[in-house]
């Protein structure tokens, strides 16, 4: 089973790999934005896997952290985008 | 137990299927909003399946530690379906909302890709 | 009339008060709970810490998770784990959909932009409908206003499912029953 981990652990990583192209190339701000919203929902998936691989459970509580981090950026990215500010 | 490895294996399989259909979708399609249906919809049920295949893996395959904090692993897990369930639909709706408010003009057919 | 919509109004204010400890203990509940299920220690200082926190945040934040004390709220649940069910199916489907779109050579996508009016108030059912759509195939919420949905859909025909045949909105209103 260990396997399997490191080998979807590493399939998730390619596919972090393959977003990277839009987010560093992909034209305007938005496309940027949306593929690092892609990249972060991806690695929560890959700390969860990383967890199981070195059987250390403390990765649980980050990948929770880092979602909730994550969605509060994005939202905070769309709304400054949208308006110019972040509180109004 | 070969059954539960089988059919954790076969979550995982589909979740990483579904995140590559997505991550496909995003170099492949003409335009942000189009790229979008295919990242919002297809990522969100791809790691919700790898999340569960490993939440069944947990209860079923997996021995933990006598520690409390161990045993409430699938909890947290399930904390996180519930929500990437409801976070990664409102995120692709939070950008969409402010590409179009700023004037992002979608793609119609025929038009070059952007 | 009159004097009973302000009696109506009074009655109204006494709940809002009684329903403001009613969301604080609520709040504070659900936060306890969630930090006692993530931390999993029970020694002194953790649990303190913990219901100290928890207090702050329910002081802080009682209106975002405790709005109206709804009616029906057991009906309301009991029809909401019928429809996440049809829901799961529908993102199936969806996927299926987006991939049949994605990794078809021609790429058979023809974008538009629909609006429809909605009945629906609370937000929880908005909220609902707007997730939903979504996930579902081949449509994206791009806004809420005033009772309008703005949506964006990759082709034809799961345009014509939210604009002719409003399956998901008329199951959405049944789940609330805000018709």
């Amino acid at each position: 089973m260990i396997e399997v981990f490191l080998a979807i652990g590493l399939l998730i990583a390619l596919t972090i790999l393959l977003s990277l192209y839009r987010a560093a190339l992909g034209p305007g701000v938005f496309n940027r934005v949306a593929a690092i919203n892609v990249i972060g929902t991806k690695t929560i998936v890959l700390l969860v896997i990383i967890g199981y691989y070195f059987e250390r459970p403390l990765f649980f509580d980050i990948s929770l952290l880092y979602a909730v981090l994550n969605f509060i950026g994005t939202l905070a990215f769309a709304k400054y985008l949208e308006r110019g500010e972040v509180w109004s | 137990m070969v059954l539960i490895d089988a059919i954790v294996i076969i979550f995982l399989a589909a979740g990483i299927i579904f995140m590559f259909t997505g991550v496909i979708g995003l170099l492949r399609l003409p335009d942000f909003y189009t790229r979008l249906h295919a990242t919002g919809k297809c990522d969100t049920l791809g790691e919700v399946l790898i999340i569960a295949g490993l939440l069944l893996y947990h209860l079923f395959v997996y021995s933990p530690g006598a520690e409390l904090s161990v045993k409430l692993v699938p909890v947290k897990l399930l904390f996180l379906i519930i929500f990437i369930f409801l976070a990664n639909p409102t995120a692709t709706h939070a950008i969409m909302k402010a590409a179009y408010k700023t004037g992002v003009k979608p793609w119609k057919k025929g038009d070059a890709r952007m | 009339m009159r004097g009973c919509e302000e009696g109506k109004g009074k009655e109204e204010k006494m709940n809002a008060k009684s329903g403001k400890g009613f969301g604080i203990l609520v709040t504070f509940c659900a936060m306890f709970l969630f930090w006692l299920l993530l931390s999993g220690i029970f020694d002194a200082l953790h649990v303190g810490a913990g219901i100290i926190c928890s207090a702050i945040i329910a002081l802080i934040s009682h209106d975002l998770l405790v709005k109206e004390k709804g009616d029906k709220m057991l009906s309301k649940s009991f029809r909401f784990v019928i429809y996440l069910g049809w829901e799961l199916w529908q993102i199936v489907l969806a996927n299926f959909d987006v991939a049949y779109r994605v990794l078809h050579p021609k790429m058979p996508i023809d974008p538009l932009i629909i609006e429809f009016d909605t009945s629906l108030r609370s937000d929880f059912a908005l909220v609902t409908l707007a997730n939903s759509i979504t996930l579902t195939p081949g449509t994206i919420t791009i806004d809420i206003k005033d009772g309008k949905f703005l949506v964006h859909a990759i082709a034809k025909k799961p345009a014509d499912a939210l604009l002719v045949d409003k399956t998901m909105q008329n199951k959405v209103a049944d789940v609330f029953m805000e018709w």
